[in-house]
């Protein structure tokens, strides 16, 4: 079966809504954004917490009734409180950096996705701390690899250096505090599942090692005890975003996780694996934020994958583990808005396009995004 | 340079085979748009070391090129002559690098929004080949045979879910000689309908049987050569100038003797090698090679029988353990590598339903040494299942 777009976001009403049925939710959830939703009208949130995949995760992993059991977090804890959008079409290059950057400039980037450059639109990063004269310690980027080292600010002309967000590469730190000699250290400088024998070299505000303890008060010592504790660099990624929350408090804090995309390695249970963990990790993060006291009850969280994945009845891809062919499926995902002001049990299923995000943050936290070409959405600002 | 203006003697660097190929049909390479030309030319060039079933295809597109009216031309290719290439790609050598060529289109494409438009002409293109030139059916019904789950006691979620709704789940089955059994059928089947390249036996860990008239491959046969090619590709990524496509242009310039590959059989060596440097994961997951390589079997060879051994893959160690550990060694990681084989054993029943006689053809795929099965074929149920006692040669003779 070729998957529509229309098809796609069946699936995930029907499966929205079984959820509900089971009663995984307290309440039915609305059938259109205007109707029957629950509505808890809250200011606009002071805060934003943006969470995107890199290494999309598909319907049949996810939200098909054969999928529902790899994402509870997301289901029945998190998809209750959001508004949840069935259809998010990125029509740009569906490589994980240039995805991202997109994402984040509210263009489609078309620059190189394995090359260590900056986006060549203005960044959210920037709109939000030129306009609003937020300090560099108010965005923070916290990213999976090397290759998304520049990820923190454009090139643009309109913004001088230094007015992006800083960018954490949990993964590089902890090489950085390894042994060169260790076992693990060739594997941590692993950049990408996608390209895995190569890594680009850093030129971009990323924190170095030596920042660890000024900015985020973690010595060398305890940043590396603990990460002997976890099982994966998301795991990493969100104990030092959490940190970051924690000491910093940042109004504009961007995710970038990554563990799905082990997909490209061919293995179905890794994959699979990483969606979990990524489900876990979502809603570890929204409880953060609902018990730290500078987020609880001001901060808006969205969720998004960068893109899909390959269907398996396309010929010219090999189903999950890549996202190659540009079919409907590997350019359609999903996005779940939540927070203050933004209603909760509302599922919509008109397409939005992935450029829009930018402009709704923007709407919220009030700047506006000039060279954006999406729009802001209509359900959530 | 256009394909207008393609001249005899640029074929020169070809092989003879694909040379001669490519002079004899050179009025008809002229006519194909700048933008499908290359795809077609990595075909060609590597004509001499194509499977039978490659061949044959190959020469039935160029002979369709040929017979085109100049109306037609432009019926069929179209889409493609609307697709706008920049200079620096008009100027590439496409055509001695038409695999070079490719990439830079496919980035091209994307950095230009034209993947859709290209998306669309391929999809009408090779719709249309297909409909003027059918694939003729097989001369006896296909059979794709998956067995999984080597070493796993037992499986945390129902296996072969995706399988199931397309023919009989067995969960009965007595796993008593299985394996003989099913190689001795496809030997069967390889004495009885001998041809080049119709039958073979995909292992991930070694082979257990050495079977007259099957090609076979194996993740353990290939070790050496995954262990040079992994030597090879640390070496040049520390190189200077070292990037992924660069990377990637080394890897498909790779010849089997740079791997320690015989040349007693130079197609099945270029296969295998192939196999290794354009499959992602190939060379560290068993599960992920074997997968792969029936993909690439059916899609480029076509077979009457493909019997794939699923085995276990190394252990992908979690952080913790890696940063604990002084030195990693293999581990095998049988439960996981279920896991993957079930969804290995799927995609092997969605590649081999891609070919012609996919109405007729059976599909089984097993747990090794365990009693559950699944099987597909016309005589059997779609969706149901069985919990009759049955043997794997029970299975086979229902399947007809």
């Amino acid at each position: 079966m070729n998957w529509s777009t229309e098809q796609i976001s069946r699936s995930r009403r029907e499966f929205l809504s079984l959820a509900a049925r089971l009663g995984a939710a307290a309440a039915v959830f609305g059938t259109s954004p205007l109707h029957g939703a629950a509505v808890h009208v809250h200011p606009n949130p002071k805060k934003i917490v943006v969470v995107t995949f890199g290494g999309g995760a598909r319907d049949d992993e996810t939200f098909s009734p054969a999928g529902q059991e790899n994402i509870p977090h997301l289901l029945t804890e998190l998809a209750p409180q959001s508004t949840f959008f069935t259809q998010v079409v990125n029509r740009g290059i569906l490589g994980h950096y240039v995805a991202t950057a997109s994402l984040a400039t509210g263009v489609y980037e078309t620059l190189n996705n394995f090359a260590s450059v900056p986006p060549e639109h203005p960044t959210v990063f920037e709109y939000f701390r030129q306009q609003l004269k937020r300090p560099a310690s108010d965005a923070w980027v916290v990213a999976p690899s090397n290759g998304f080292n520049r990820i923190g600010e454009s090139d643009h002309r309109s913004f001088g250096d230094g007015m992006g967000a800083g960018v954490i590469l949990p993964k590089h730190l902890l090489a950085a505090a390894m042994p060169a000699d260790s076992a693990a250290y060739d594997h941590l400088l692993q950049d990408s599942y996608e390209t895995p024998y190569y890594t680009p070299g850093l030129r971009g505000n990323e924190l170095q090692l030596q920042q660890l303890e000024r900015m985020l008060q973690l010595s060398v010592g305890d940043f590396t005890s603990h990460a002997r504790t976890l099982s994966s660099p998301d795991e990493l990624s969100v104990y030092i975003a959490r940190r970051l929350m924690q000491q910093l408090a940042p109004s504009l804090l961007w995710i970038t996780l990554h563990d799905i995309d082990v997909a490209h390695s061919g293995a179905y249970s890794l994959y699979v694996d990483g969606i979990r963990r990524t489900d876990r990790l979502c809603a570890e993060l929204w409880n953060t934020i609902q018990t730290e006291p500078e987020y609880a009850g001001k901060t808006a969280m969205f969720i998004l994958p960068d893109f899909g994945r390959d269907a398996d009845d396309d010929a010219g891809g090999n189903g999950f583990q890549h996202h190659r062919t540009g079919d409907p499926l590997s350019r359609t995902t999903w996005m779940m808005a939540l927070g203050p002001g933004i209603r909760e049990r509302v599922v919509v299923d008109r397409a939005i396009d992935s450029l829009d995000l930018v402009p709704t943050l923007g709407g919220l936290l009030g700047f506006s995004p000039s060279f954006a070409k999406g729009h802001p959405i209509a359900e959530v600002v | 340079m256009l394909p207008r203006d393609l001249q005899p003697e640029q074929f020169q660097q070809y092989p003879p085979l694909a040379h001669k190929l490519a002079v004899e049909n050179i009025v008809a390479l002229r006519r194909i748009p700048l933008s499908l030309l290359p795809s077609l030319l990595s075909e060609l060039i590597q004509y001499d070391y194509r499977f039978p079933a490659e061949r044959k295809s190959l020469e039935a597109e160029i002979a369709n090129a040929a017979s085109l009216s100049d109306t037609q031309v432009s019926e069929w290719f179209g889409g493609f002559a609307q697709i706008r290439l920049s200079p620096q790609l008009e100027s590439f050598d496409w055509v001695n690098a038409p695999a070079q060529f490719v990439e830079q289109l496919s980035d091209q494409l994307w950095r230009t929004h034209q993947m859709d438009a290209f998306r669309n002409a391929a999809l009408a293109y090779s719709n249309r080949l297909l409909a003027a030139y059918p694939p003729e059916a097989p001369a006896i019904p296909r059979l794709g045979i998956a067995i999984i789950g080597a070493g796993a006691a037992s499986s945390p979620v129902p296996l072969f879910r995706k399988l199931r709704p397309h023919g009989v789940y067995f969960r009965n089955v007595k796993p008593e000689n299985g394996f003989s059994l099913l190689r001795n059928a496809v030997a069967d089947r390889a004495r009885g309908n001998p041809a080049p390249f119709a039958h073979w036996y995909i292992d991930g860990g070694v082979p257990e049987a050495d079977l007259a008239g099957v090609t076979c491959v194996s993740y353990g046969g290939l070790e050496p050569a995954r262990a040079a090619l992994l030597r090879r590709m640390n070496r040049e990524i520390h190189s200077a100038g070292m990037g992924p496509e660069q990377l990637r242009t080394i890897m498909a310039r790779m010849r089997p003797a740079e791997l320690g590959l015989g040349d007693e059989d130079p197609v099945l060596g270029r296969f295998q090698v192939s196999v290794l440097t354009e499959g992602s994961g190939t060379q560290v997951f068993s599960t992920t090679f074997v997968q792969w390589t029936v993909r690439e079997a059916l899609r480029r060879a076509q077979p009457l029988t493909v019997l794939a051994r699923f085995a276990p893959r190394q252990r992908q160690l979690p952080m913790n353990e890696l940063l604990a550990r002084t030195e990693t060694r293999a581990e095998l990681d049988p439960a996981e590598s279920l896991i993957d084989g079930d969804m290995g054993a799927y995609y092997n029943w969605v590649n081999q339903q891609r070919l012609a006689g996919a109405e007729q053809s059976r599909f089984l795929a097993w747990f090794e040494e365990r009693n559950e099965a699944v099987v597909i074929a016309p005589s059997m149920p779609r969706g149901t299942e069985s919990s009759t006692s049955a043997t794997i040669g029970d299975l086979l003779k229902w399947m007809g």
